[in-house]
């Protein structure tokens, strides 16, 4: 970009101002084209193509057989079901947990700062760590979890060892995860409520059950929204800690359909069949996100 | 303060209760994993647990000595520097043109690469370094973690570049600047906020990442996460240095976290305020 040298600076100034409007954004979009756009086109491709690094067989165009050949795949379609299960079950909990310990924190207290510096935590330490210290606090026999429950007289699960259990702990842990990132939001949004407005409710005789209902969620609402619009776009896509702690077992128990897509990639090396996957994976979530911000545009409307 | 009387059943005492309870909950994972990386194996599988113990460092040592966990944490530092640096290259300009022009195009695509499953591009980019014999380099691992670094940058710095008035471009060009140069010395020097929640996030996610890096890094460009994880595919569990791993990955996050707390919780909203 020789056009910003001094010796060029008038001309060059023309130049940049004139094309600014394009030239500034060009790195990034070029580095977003070769780096995503790019390797969709290239996806959507391969799935239309027979395609194995394991088999060593040539690639060849098979037009629609892996389309076809996913709607026979049971684990495929099976994938789907948990992945929405644990998508709407994680949000849903998460939803309430968050919006209640919101409304619980939003009070003046001394410390009330440290308090939401340490929400801050759960969701931004290192997914696979923490989900490492999860395994020893659920681990069947010697963990923590499991000696509370004892001492209590309830019966101990296996967890994240039991087929029946495995999912629902994965749902717990994302719960904890993500509950306090609803929590901080909410606690934002809640800022723009007077506590006048609050007393005076108080005064006309409302419960503070009435005045959840009445007045704090409907203030919430357009915060809620995008805190559940952000939190379903990456539940759908969530790896880390399933992969680092189930691998998608026991058996299938865990195999959402990000982690099918991998061990069918990265596993069994079918780059032609799972790219179809992919193109369906993609348009699922692209669906949803869409879906979800047009729900978005008319809370706000 | 107007602090708000409340007349709810919860007494004060009641408050800091649940406040404990809610707290401890949230907290015990990283408590737990400090408390174990300090026991020796035997101390950490003995029930009931001992919260009261003489504490080993040996786990740590093991951690650092026998498990390169030093080039590990090297190279997760240089893979997130690197992806945080480049990406503030170019998404601070994009922002800028996006916040300035209306490119809303290249708003939308950039929105795409925040909402696109990471996976469907991590097949063709495995494909694809593997014929440029790219895998296992630290080019690699900074170009895919910028794909989540860039968008996020954008889409921090898109709403902090609109707050900024248009006179004040205005001005610096009547004193003769070109739009690369009041970009560079009027408009960046004030966007300070912006641009270490724009870091800051950037960094954790790269620091954090797991998936790309699993399948691109080997051994010159293994990252911290991925080095953890190999940790568990021996027979016999080493719980104690599993934790002190832990430790060694969570604990520069959760400081910079809690050091940059309000930051972070703009850029939490920033995605909400805008979209």
């Amino acid at each position: 970009m020789g056009a910003g040298h001094p010796r060029n600076r008038l001309r060059g100034m023309g130049f940049v101002d004139r094309h600014a409007k394009w030239l500034f954004p060009l790195p990034a979009m070029v580095f977003i084209f070769v780096m995503m756009i790019f390797p969709l086109i290239y996806t959507l491709y391969n799935s239309f193509t027979g395609w194995s690094l394991s088999s060593g067989a040539p690639r060849t165009w098979n037009h629609f057989a892996n389309y076809a050949r996913l709607v026979h795949d049971d684990r495929f379609l099976l994938s789907i079901v948990r992945m929405f299960y644990f998508t709407v079950a994680a949000v849903a909990v998460e939803l309430i947990i968050g919006t209640a310990v919101a409304v619980f924190l939003n009070r003046s207290f001394r410390g009330k700062n440290i308090i939401q510096a340490l929400l801050l935590l759960p969701m931004m330490a290192t997914p696979v760590a923490v989900a490492m210290v999860w395994m020893l606090m659920f681990e069947p026999t010697a963990g923590i979890v499991n000696y509370l429950l004892s001492i209590v007289g309830l019966p101990q699960p296996g967890w994240l060892g039991e087929a029946r259990w495995a999912l629902p702990t994965l749902i717990l842990l994302d719960v904890w995860e993500w509950s306090p990132m609803i929590t901080l939001m909410a606690l934002a949004g809640l800022t723009n409520l007077s506590s006048e407005t609050l007393e005076a409710a108080a005064v006309d005789g409302a419960t503070p059950w009435q005045t959840f209902w009445r007045i704090t969620l409907p203030l919430l609402r357009p915060t809620l929204t995008v805190a559940v619009l952000l939190r379903v776009i990456d539940a759908l896509k969530w790896f880390d800690t399933i992969y680092a702690t189930t691998g998608g077992g026991p058996g299938y128990a865990t195999e959402t359909l990000n982690i099918y897509t991998y061990q069918q990639a990265f596993s069994y090396f079918n780059f032609g069949y799972v790219s179809s996957i992919l193109v369906v994976f993609f348009a699922i979530v692209l669906g949803i996100s869409l879906l979800l911000s047009v729900i978005r545009g008319r809370v706000e409307a | 303060m107007a602090s708000l009387k409340r007349r709810s059943g919860l007494g004060r005492v009641g408050f800091w209760a649940l406040l404990i309870f809610i707290l401890l909950i949230f907290m015990s994972p990283f408590l737990w994993m400090l408390l174990n990386s300090l026991k020796t194996p035997i101390q950490i599988i003995t029930l009931p647990p001992s919260f009261w113990f003489k504490p080993t460092l040996s786990n740590y040592s093991n951690v650092f000595e026998q498990q390169e966990f030093g080039k590990f944490f090297i190279n997760s530092l240089a893979i997130g520097v690197g992806s945080t640096f480049f990406g503030l290259l170019l998404g601070l300009p994009a922002a800028y043109a996006i916040a300035r022009y209306n490119q809303g195009r290249l708003a939308t695509l950039i929105l795409l690469a925040r909402m696109i499953p990471g996976i469907s591009l991590l097949i063709p980019w495995f494909i694809m370094f593997r014929a440029l014999h790219l895998t296992d380099t630290y080019l690699a691992l900074i170009l895919t973690h910028m794909l989540v670094g860039v968008p996020f940058i954008v889409w921090v710095m898109i709403p902090f570049f609109e707050a900024i008035p248009k006179e004040l471009d205005e001005a610096g060009r009547v004193d003769g600047g070109s739009t690369l140069q009041v970009f560079l010395h009027v408009i960046l020097p004030i966007s300070g906020p912006g641009i270490v929640t724009a870091s800051i996030m950037a960094f954790i996610y790269s620091w954090n990442n797991f998936m790309f890096s699993v399948v691109l890094a080997a051994n010159n460009t293994k990252t911290l996460p991925v080095a953890i994880y190999n940790f568990i595919s021996y027979a016999q569990i080493d719980w104690g240095g599993l934790m002190a791993a832990a430790v060694v990955i969570t604990l520069p996050v959760l400081i910079i976290a809690i050091l940059t707390q309000r930051f972070i919780v703009a850029g939490l909203t920033a995605g909400a305020v805008k979209g």
